[in-house]
């Protein structure tokens, strides 16, 4: 590991003030200290955010939003009581995710941040687009049978690996960013950015530009949301595929939906055509296929992973079911390897 | 690893109830700080890539995997290790560790004190309703020999069940 400097900031207003170009901040360190073992991040400079006041969990009466400290860490948020009750499908998405011990050290904005697990991008042997900008991508004819089929480039096809961000999709969340140039907001599906030509650009952020809140407005859309997740184990693994989705039902059709995909782009994907497949039609077993096919939309499966698709097309179905009660959605029972 | 004198940092880490003071690399994780600055041997080093829990330790009371976060970033705080869970070394054992020991929770034995300290952790955060619970509250720890079953029975009986 390249020798680094360690700061923490003593103006917890301006920590990108100590932010040089080759620094980097740190907060729990899980994604950034395993990557500085395997050589893929090499900072010069660590910044210890970890201490700065951005722990909070706020709900704003006024705006019925919950706002989230950046520095949350993903345990306490799973067990807040207002995102049990008001966003199940956020705190299920968090509790699907990584272990215990990795969930009381991962914050809310490094989860964010964090970089794909594609097994090329952490080895330093292999050609990789996102890593060393040019190099190629050794996926595309590599082992890839866990890779994305959504929002692909012949450059990359790495996955994004957040479990919390595809909920935040859903949940139309809004991410608070600050530093050198001032404020900003931005919608979350705006955050990630798909790998076009410069994978190695992951999200809007700058050099010194640091998340310190998420918003998540406290909707009827919110409070009837779930967080499907389809692992190769029954715990403690990346998605093969997720599904984030929401409905608000009124006089027996969708109003609104809003359906979120992990494990399977290289973004946290919003399934704009599945939504479209919905709202004003009555919730039923047809119309959730309808919106699993449609979630499809645009996918480009490679050799080895054309079974997304149709993963893809279950898991949309079978979150959906979840949503409406009994009788609603026949045929939409809990299966084996659902989390709990 | 080595570094110039002038790269070492001054850590105060509460371990265990004691006040310890370090001269590190700030590139000596928590992990290693522990095991090779102050000789706490249970904590041990499994994957070093924070998916097998064998390192695990308590932090203000919450159990973190120490292999992936450097020691620098702990001053003040309050490290558990499993050296520690049961206060006088030559006393009784914690209740975890007796329930381990009554249930055979363990063969080789490398992955137990990151169990322990796990399943410690487990209780007070009240995630031992049922073994199903247990068990997914416990997935952050791996057994290679795979004594699950009896894990499970320590951390139930552990719970008065």
């Amino acid at each position: 590991m390249r020798s680094f400097a360690y700061t923490r900031p003593a103006e917890p207003e301006r920590p990108w003030a100590e932010l040089d170009p080759d620094a980097m901040y740190i907060a729990g360190g899980t994604n950034l200290v395993d990557l500085m073992k395997c050589g893929v991040a090499a900072p010069a400079r660590l910044v210890d955010i970890g201490r700065l006041p951005l722990a909070d969990i706020a709900v704003d009466a006024a705006a019925d939003t919950l706002r989230i400290g950046a520095l949350v860490p993903n345990s306490d948020l799973a067990a807040h009581p207002v995102v049990r009750e008001r966003l199940p499908v956020l705190s299920r998405a968090l509790l699907a995710g990584a272990s215990p011990q990795l969930r009381n050290l991962a914050t809310l904005g490094g989860n964010l941040m964090q970089r794909t697990r594609c097994g090329y991008f952490r080895d330093l042997a292999m050609p990789c687009n996102k890593r060393v900008p040019g190099s190629g991508c050794a996926a595309l004819d590599g082992e890839h049978r866990g890779h994305a089929v959504l929002g692909t480039s012949s450059r990359c096809i790495a996955t994004h690996p957040s479990d919390l961000a595809v909920a935040l999709v859903a949940l139309a969340a809004r991410v608070f960013i600050d530093g050198p140039n001032g404020p900003r907001v931005e919608p979350i599906e705006a955050f990630h950015l798909p790998p076009g030509d410069t994978p190695e650009r992951e999200t809007t952020l700058g050099h010194g530009e640091l998340i310190t809140a998420v918003e998540v407005p406290l909707t009827a859309l919110g409070a009837n949301s779930h967080y499907l997740k389809v692992r190769e184990r029954a715990s403690f693994a990346f998605a093969m595929c997720s599904a984030a989705v929401a409905l608000e039902l009124r006089e027996g059709t969708v109003r609104a939906a809003r359906i979120a995909l992990g494990g399977v782009a290289t973004t946290p994907w919003r399934a704009y055509a599945a939504e479209a497949a919905l709202v004003g039609l009555p919730p039923s077993t047809a119309a959730f296929a309808r919106a699993g096919d449609a979630a499809t939309d645009g996918a480009v499966p490679g050799r080895d992973n054309g079974h997304k698709v149709e993963l893809i097309r279950r898991v949309v179905a079978r979150a959906l079911g979840t949503l409406v009660g009994p009788g609603g959605a026949e045929g939409f029972g809990t299966a084996a390897g659902e989390q709990r | 690893m080595t570094a110039d004198e002038d790269e070492l940092v001054v850590v105060e880490l509460h371990v265990n109830g004691e006040a310890r003071l370090l001269r590190i690399d700030p590139r000596v994780t928590l992990l290693d700080a522990l095991r090779a600055h102050l000789d706490l041997t249970g904590p041990k080093k499994g994957c070093d890539l924070g998916q097998c829990g064998a390192c695990t330790v308590l932090v203000d009371g919450r159990r973190i995997t120490s292999c992936l976060t450097f020691a620098v970033m702990y001053e003040g705080r309050e490290v558990t290790t499993v050296e520690g869970l049961g206060g006088d070394p030559e006393g009784d054992l914690h209740p975890v560790q007796q329930a381990f020991v009554d249930h055979d929770a363990f063969q080789c034995g490398f992955c137990t004190p990151g169990q322990i300290v796990s399943a410690v952790a487990l209780l007070a955060e009240e995630h031992a309703g049922d073994d199903d619970e247990i068990r997914e509250w416990m997935s952050g720890n791996l057994c290679r020999c795979a004594a699950y079953p009896n894990i499970v029975a320590a951390i139930a009986a552990a719970a008065g069940r």
